[in-house]
């Protein structure tokens, strides 16, 4: 599916194996810390619309969960830099995870009902998916800073919880 | 104090605990009961304790950045935890009591009570 390969190209973009000695092509922690936090507020804003458009009690107490759980990460993760002098800098993954977000915010926008429900709940489980392979793989890693890693460490926990809790509502709503 | 009584309310008051020793101690007396400890870390309830009884307290500790409860699923207790808090719970009934988070419900435990 069209979406499906947008968010795993995203995401591609940080597991691409390094040529050997590459290391100026590496993600750096500010790199890292902006991607992170870009992918914790795309999914607080997927909540924000869920909220908006769900009558479901299960969705909407799911999306809750999210807009509580990536909000006190995000705070973590903006109290850590502030206190380690690190300005978030901007990498292509961010920009191609905004982008898709984008992307899938316009097509849920175009459902209603148990229809939005079902395709909301099944991207959860695509995106966290996505995002704690890229945690996994290049962003744990990657982090040289030893709070940062133990954040990410957090997140990944975090994360994989939720993308357990999205799979299990998407099935329920099938 | 975030515990939420609920139920046949068989919790007491935080603030009758007030007074308790920081840790548990099997040697304690009858009038202190001993504390048991659970832990709430990286999306996971921690170790439970077999050996709670009634009059005991149990302290639920959420180690993680997020908030967290503690909920019977029989409606026994329901204990709100914010980011790294903690929270006493006094225990005045016996029996086996499944729990787990109402936010993440992927974390569940099993706290057996003796008399």
């Amino acid at each position: 599916m069209a979406r499906t390969f947008a968010l795993l190209a995203a995401v591609a973009l940080m597991t691409l194996p390094l040529p050997a000695g590459a290391h100026e092509t590496e993600i750096n922690d500010a790199q890292i810390a902006h991607v992170a936090y870009t992918a914790g507020a795309l999914d607080v804003e997927a909540a924000r619309q869920a909220l908006a458009r769900s009558r479901n009690a299960e969705v909407r107490a799911f999306a809750e969960t999210m807009l509580r759980d990536h909000q006190a990460v995000n705070e973590q993760a903006l109290a850590l830099l502030r206190r380690l002098g690190v300005t978030p800098e901007a990498h292509a993954t961010s920009a191609a995870l905004t982008a898709e977000a984008e992307q899938e915010s316009r097509r849920l926008a175009s459902l209603d009902g148990p229809a939005f429900d079902r395709a909301y709940a099944e991207r959860e489980a695509a995106y966290h998916a996505a995002v704690n392979q890229a945690l996994r793989t290049t962003l744990i890693p990657s982090a040289h800073n030893p709070e940062l890693k133990s954040l990410l460490e957090q997140g990944l926990a975090l994360f994989t919880a939720h993308q357990e809790h999205a799979e299990m509502l998407a099935r329920g709503l099938r | 104090m975030r515990m939420k009584l609920s139920g046949a309310a068989w919790l007491a008051a935080a603030a009758s605990v007030s007074l308790l020793p920081a840790s548990g101690d099997a040697a304690a007396t009858a009038s202190q009961p001993r504390v048991h400890t659970i832990v709430m870390a990286n999306m996971r309830f921690g170790p439970v304790p077999g050996n709670v009884r009634v009059g005991d307290v149990v302290v639920w500790v959420n180690r993680d950045v997020v908030p967290h409860t503690a909920t019977a699923r029989n409606g026994a207790f329901d204990v709100n935890l914010a980011a790294r808090q903690s929270s006493r719970m006094a225990v005045t009934r016996s029996g086996t009591f499944v729990f787990y988070c109402r936010f993440h419900p992927g974390m569940t435990g099993t706290l057996p009570i003796a008399r």
